[in-house]
């Protein structure tokens, strides 16, 4: 009995958890596939997280927050695509002063809200009907926030838009090999764009999630590494939307069940678990794909150098 | 009875100027290509055919002049427009995706192509494409696991596919076995037996010779004189329009009576029973083995010339010869003794192995470091340059102005980068460093690759210096022409294994072809 | 003449533009320009935020200047916060030369001041020996921890970028776990530290400022002996051909791997012994992780960057960001400004300065033609100078 109900609590727990990390994942699951390495993910879940609460207070309406979040990532994810796009910067170095920007900018505008809680946070649904299933309806139709299932659809039309579409072939292809697509008469820089912002925003709503949702609040650390475990987590999902579900869920219960074990490990001990889990995860997919570099978009982070025009 | 007024030609260009800084790329080029025909547009490396290609493609505008299509004057922006008149590319470096599949190639550049699930609809129209012309492609094929004759196979299919009525195929046949250029030529032939047009770039004269029915001669951007095969082909006339003047017979060649009354030394490069086996990785890339070579012996004083299309095994040879890999198995012995490890690249270089390679810009020079510099780049170790843990870079200096005038490089000064360099004086450079310490073993790989004719002639003519001090001399090449020329004995690589040696007497084209093709000799 | 007619796609004249065209030659009076517009541009960015904070510019900017060079104190605070800058940097220069992108430095700074703690609280040596084997140990253990990553990318290519910085929260947590836990002080209520660290392994400070010289002197003298090396050294030319082209460092004979992972441990061990520094130096004992480094990891990344790979350059680099941190110091105590504002000084200037590197090399040019690529720009914030373009080969770059 006491196991069932361990279970039940992490996988429901671990999906709460997952969440942020799914949308973060798959922003950069888009970018990279592009070719560009985005870094600065981090800073933009907090430019999210803060500016989402921002709105949410102010305005009593989280899903103006939610909009402004969204906003907010695509705003910083585009300094990024100037900088690594147009400007043919070194994508690693932008990236990371994004970081820095980020979250010195969210700590820096969200002193005024540090500590005050949200009046009107994001409610948690449950899924009719699904709701009483017996095992599955509490561990996954229960107390779970909108943007969780949204997390989990937008994977599969991620999937589909990658896989199934034209123009997913060709953002797949630009970051195989932009010449090709040059030579084919398709636009590359245009792609790029699209996709980075894409990431952004994507990574803005993951960062919302926490601000309005998950905690709702706003705190300096709110973040907390969260952006990195999400660019992590795309490399151990090899670039596949559909393994990011995956993957995600995997890294949240494990996360989850860490905490679980509190009376038996020192807490400080505990909160590095999920780091020391992301090394492990990435050694691991690296051990068994074979010494080199496996999957990786060809052209990622190589700023593309048009022969002409 | 009233006669058709003459279709005009399907591709003309007027005037075409195009340049670059520095130089003149295009100097008012006319052509006229004509429907039915196969068009050569001949010129030796920078002669500006494969500028004029791009204009034709759209990838490049021209800074003055003006094309017209079956009569239309019109003007091209970007590849999109080309495709949507009906020329079709088939560039010298192909424009696929590795990681993706053949039909999904096809599905990237194909205007037409549905967004959603685009390849279900191509996959008929591919194959429809491949019958009709015999060119036979698996659809679903990973472009990466094809070799580079079917990947230009993919490229022709993606432009038939497009509905191309004029094809430029830019040096085709510089990665096809002999055999799949008769293929392609069949291709060709039937291709513009409906009516279509191929425009072919390329410096090979015989084949030029073969399929051309007219010819442009390029020199230095410019027209130099129009041939047709009606009127019947001249190689030597071609070729003198090339150059400009007549080509000495072929260039650096020895001649067979030096050859034979020249005795070998001692056996300083041997082989015995070395593979290369390579792990498997993943379903794509299962174990194989990349190298077996069962026994290879050059002497002192010899040429030792190996032909095949790279990809089969060139790469692993040069590299366990040269340290850079270890081998699975085998015996390598520089001078009677054993050498191994992967980590025997320094060690090689003190046992006096010198590596030419491929790759003179990424991988033969740092093309920021200046040329002192690179010319200490392999033997910063060894003691006239080193003291103990430091670099003697006085020492260096001094060793590199020798150097410059010794091998007649042109170069500023020697602090010069040597990206700033022409890719002749580059593998200057390259020969001074490695040529200039005496080695007893010299690999050198597709050394003239990309390099003018005089500049082909002083590689050569190094190489051949160096066989007659005495080092053994292990030529690996694509350039059958090449090998040919230089070889005391020419070996085969088909499929990672050394199929074939025979001595330069035997070898010829058709031989060497057949060893290639995996067809015992 | 221009083409006639109209385009198969109908559009008329055709225009003509001046394009940007890279090329790979970056003259020094470029990138010190541009370096400095970059800097330049921050300084408006902070005015504005003065101004938007209600605190009048002019008095604001000269506060800074004379609280942080002209007072002896400040300058003595300036100079204290250069020091790990200084020593981080200099790492991070020769890793970023290997295509190390160590991004862990807060997490080895750390390792650092927890060796440099095991050594002065648990080792019971003689007196004279502690800060010596402190420094010794902090170094050690800072090339341990960066030694890790460094093998899993050697071995099997896993992203340095993010296990390094997944080691620098994990150093945080065992530090926290430390000062919570078995090394927590007997006297500690609210906040979390270890014992006092005795005097034998406090380190002597300048006077009566902060500055702890003993670190400022290894700090000076590793960049001396990199400096020397790279100029001089034949592991400085293999250094430097790895770091310009994999490729043909591997045709040269050069174990890439090895080199990387030297460089790699240098840099780690030299941020361990800037955590000893300011464990040992500023504040006596192991304390909370957020105290012990300011980010100091994460600008010494900018130091390393604004040196563009010139060993030397790191002194005013470091210098130029110690000033920044203490200028932060000033706004938030004197003007009454948030404690971000450093944060966000450094990551703007980085922003700036990766996204005006392009600016320093390259032209205008008028016709639509282009020369085949040049080399990628993203090497040039730390491949190092360019060879130099006359005269015979004297000394090194």
């Amino acid at each position: 009995m006491d196991l069932d109900l361990l279970v039940v609590a992490t996988v429901a727990r671990a999906l709460a958890f997952a969440t942020p990390l799914l949308w973060a994942a798959l922003g950069e699951v888009i970018a990279e596939r592009s070719g560009v390495v985005n870094l600065g993910v981090e800073g933009m879940m907090a430019l999210g997280a803060v500016a989402g609460f921002a709105v949410a207070f102010t305005t009593g309406n989280v899903w103006w927050g939610l909009a402004a979040a969204a906003l907010a990532g695509m705003a910083g994810s585009a300094l990024h695509a100037v900088v690594a796009i147009t400007l043919r910067a070194d994508a690693y170095v932008s990236g990371l002063s994004l970081t820095m920007l980020g979250l010195g900018l969210s700590a820096l505008v969200g002193r005024a809200w540090v500590g005050r809680p949200l009046p009107d946070p994001m409610r948690t649904v449950d899924v009719p009907w699904l709701r009483d299933l017996p095992l599955l309806g509490p561990m996954l139709f229960q107390g779970q926030h909108l943007l969780t299932y949204a997390a989990l659809v937008a994977a599969v039309v991620a999937w589909v838009l990658l896989f199934h579409t034209r123009g997913g072939l060709v953002l797949r292809s630009v970051g195989e090999n932009p010449v090709a697509v040059d030579v084919a008469g398709l636009p590359v820089r245009r792609t790029r764009y699209a996709a980075v912002l894409i990431g952004g925003l994507l990574a803005g709503i993951g960062g919302g999630y926490l601000s309005l949702a998950y905690r709702p609040s706003w705190g300096e650390g709110m973040v907390n590494g969260l952006g990195w475990i999400a660019i992590a987590l795309a490399i151990f999902a090899m670039w596949h939307p559909l393994r990011v579900l995956l993957a995600g869920l995997l890294f949240g219960a494990c996360f989850t069940l860490a905490f679980r074990l509190q009376t038996v490990f020192p807490p400080e001990l505990l909160t590095l678990l999920p780091y020391a889990f992301t090394v492990l995860a990435l050694v691991f997919t690296a051990w068994s794909r074979g010494r080199r570099a496996f999957g990786a978009p060809e052209a990622l982070g190589r700023p593309y150098l048009r022969g002409e025009r | 009875m009233r006669t058709h007024a003459p279709l005009p030609p399907r591709l003309s260009l007027r005037g075409i100027e195009k340049r670059y800084p520095g130089v003149r790329a295009l100097a008012g080029v006319d052509l006229d290509v004509a429907n039915g025909e196969v068009h050569a547009v001949l010129g030796e490396n920078g002669a500006g055919k494969s500028t004029l290609m791009h204009v034709v493609y759209g990838l490049v505008t021209p800074d003055a002049g003006s094309m017209a299509w079956e009569g239309q004057p019109v003007r091209l922006r970007s590849p999109r427009d080309a495709i949507a008149l009906g020329i079709g590319l088939v560039a010298q470096h192909f424009h696929l995706v590795e990681r993706h599949t053949v039909v999904e190639n096809l599905a990237l550049g194909f205007p037409g192509a549905p967004a959603w699930r685009p390849t279900r609809v191509l996959i008929p129209q591919l194959k429809a494409a491949s019958d009709r012309y015999g060119l036979a492609l698996d659809p679903r094929a990973v472009v990466r696991d094809l070799s580079p004759g079917e990947r230009q196979r993919v490229e022709i299919v993606k432009a038939l596919v497009q509905g191309a009525r004029l094809l430029v195929l830019d040096e085709p046949t510089s990665v096809l076995t002999p055999a799949e250029v008769d293929t392609l030529f069949t291709v060709l032939r039937r291709f513009v037996a409906e009516g279509s047009s191929v425009v072919f770039v390329s410096h090979k004269l015989a084949e030029v010779e073969v399929l051309a029915d007219r010819v442009t001669v390029l020199r230095r951007g410019a027209v130099v004189g129009r041939r047709s095969a009606a009127d019947g082909l001249d190689r030597r006339d071609l070729a003198r329009l090339m150059v400009g003047r007549d080509l000495a017979p072929a260039v650096g060649a020895r001649g067979l009576a030096e050859r034979s009354s020249a005795t070998p030394g001692p056996v300083r490069l041997r082989l015995a029973g070395v593979r290369v086996e390579l792990p498997g990785r993943g379903r794509a890339a299962p174990p194989m083995t990349a190298l077996d070579v069962p026994a290879l012996e050059v002497r002192g004083g010899e040429i030792v010339g190996v032909a095949g299309v790279a990809g089969n095994g060139q790469s692993e040879l040069v590299e366990v010869v040269a340290g850079l890999r270890a081998a699975t198995a085998g015996r390598v012995e520089i001078d009677g003794r054993a050498v191994g490890g992967a980590h025997g690249a320094r060690g090689r270089v003190d046992a006096g192995v010198a590596l030419v390679p491929e790759d003179r810009t990424k991988v033969g020079v740092v093309g920021d470091l200046s040329v002192a510099r690179n010319l200490a780049l392999r033997h910063a170790h060894r003691r006239p340059f080193a003291r103990g843990m430091w670099v003697d870079w006085r020492a260096v200096g001094r060793a590199s102005e020798k150097a410059v005038a010794a091998f007649d490089i042109a170069t500023p000064s020697t602090g010069t980068p040597t990206r700033l360099l022409s890719g002749g004086n580059v593998q200057k450079v390259i020969l001074a460093r490695e040529l200039g310490r005496d080695p007893g073993v010299v690999v050198a790989v597709h050394p003239t690759y990309g390099l003018d004719v005089a500049a082909t002639a002083q590689t050569h003519a190094r190489l051949l210096a160096a066989a007659a001090r005495g080092a053994a001399v292990l030529l690996v090449s694509e350039d059958l022409d090449e090998v040919l020329a230089l070889a005391d004995r020419v070996a085969v690589l088909a499929g990672g294994r050394l199929v074939a040696t025979m001595a330069a007497a035997d070898a010829n084209p058709e031989a060497l072809g057949l060893a290639m093709a995996g067809v015992a000799a | 003449m221009t083409g006639a007619g109209p385009a198969a796609g109908g559009r008329s004249a055709r225009r003509r533009s001046r394009r940007w065209e890279p090329r790979a030659e970056a003259p020094a009076w470029r990138v010190v320009l541009v370096t400095l517009a970059a800097v330049a541009v921050a300084a408006l960015v902070v005015t504005w935020v003065f101004v938007s904070y209600g605190v009048e510019p002019v008095h604001a900017w000269s506060t800074i200047v004379r609280r942080t060079l002209l007072e002896p104190r400040g300058l003595s605070e300036t100079l204290r916060k250069a020091v790990p800058l200084l020593l981080i940097g200099i790492g991070l220069l020769l890793a970023f030369r290997a295509r190390f992108w160590n991004i862990g430095a807060e997490g080895q700074l750390l390792a650092g001041a927890v060796g440099a703690t095991a050594v002065a609280l648990f080792a019971g040596l003689p007196a004279p020996l502690v800060i010596p084997a402190m420094f010794l140990a902090g170094a050690l253990a800072g090339a341990a921890w960066g030694a890790v990553p460094a093998l899993l990318k050697a071995r099997l290519g896993v992203n340095e970028i993010i296990t390094t910085l997944m080691f620098n929260y994990i150093a945080l947590y065992v530090v926290r776990y430390l000062i919570n836990g078995p090394w927590k002080a007997r006297t500690a209520t609210g906040f979390s530290y270890s014992e006092r660290f005795p005097v034998e392994a406090v380190l002597p400070t300048f006077g009566t400022t902060r500055l702890h010289w003993p670190t400022l002197v290894i700090a000076l003298v590793l960049v001396g002996v990199i400096a020397l090396l790279l100029a001089r050294s034949r592991f400085g030319f293999e250094v430097e051909v790895l770091g310009r082209s994999p490729e043909a460092a591997r045709y040269a004979g050069i174990d890439a791997g090895r080199v990387t992972l030297v460089l790699a441990a240098l840099a780690a061990g030299a941020a361990g012994m800037a955590g000893v520094g300011e464990v040992a130096g500023i504040h006596r004992r192991l304390v909370e992780p957020t105290q012990l480094s300011l980010g100091y990891g994460y600008a010494a990344i900018l130091v390393a960057l604004l040196a563009r790979g010139r060993a030397l350059a790191v002194v005013p680099a470091a210098l130029f960001l110690g000033f920044v941190f203490a200028a932060g110091d000033v706004m938030r105590v004197s003007l009454r400004l948030p404690s971000q504002l450093p944060d966000v000084v450094t990551g703007l200037v980085l922003l700036l300065v990766a996204a005006s590197e392009p600016l320093t090399r390259g032209r205008w040019v008028r016709s639509e033609g282009t020369e085949p690529p040049a080399m990628p720009v993203a090497d040039a914030l730390t491949a190092g100078p360019p060879a130099r373009a006359a005269g015979a080969e004297g000394g090194g770059g």
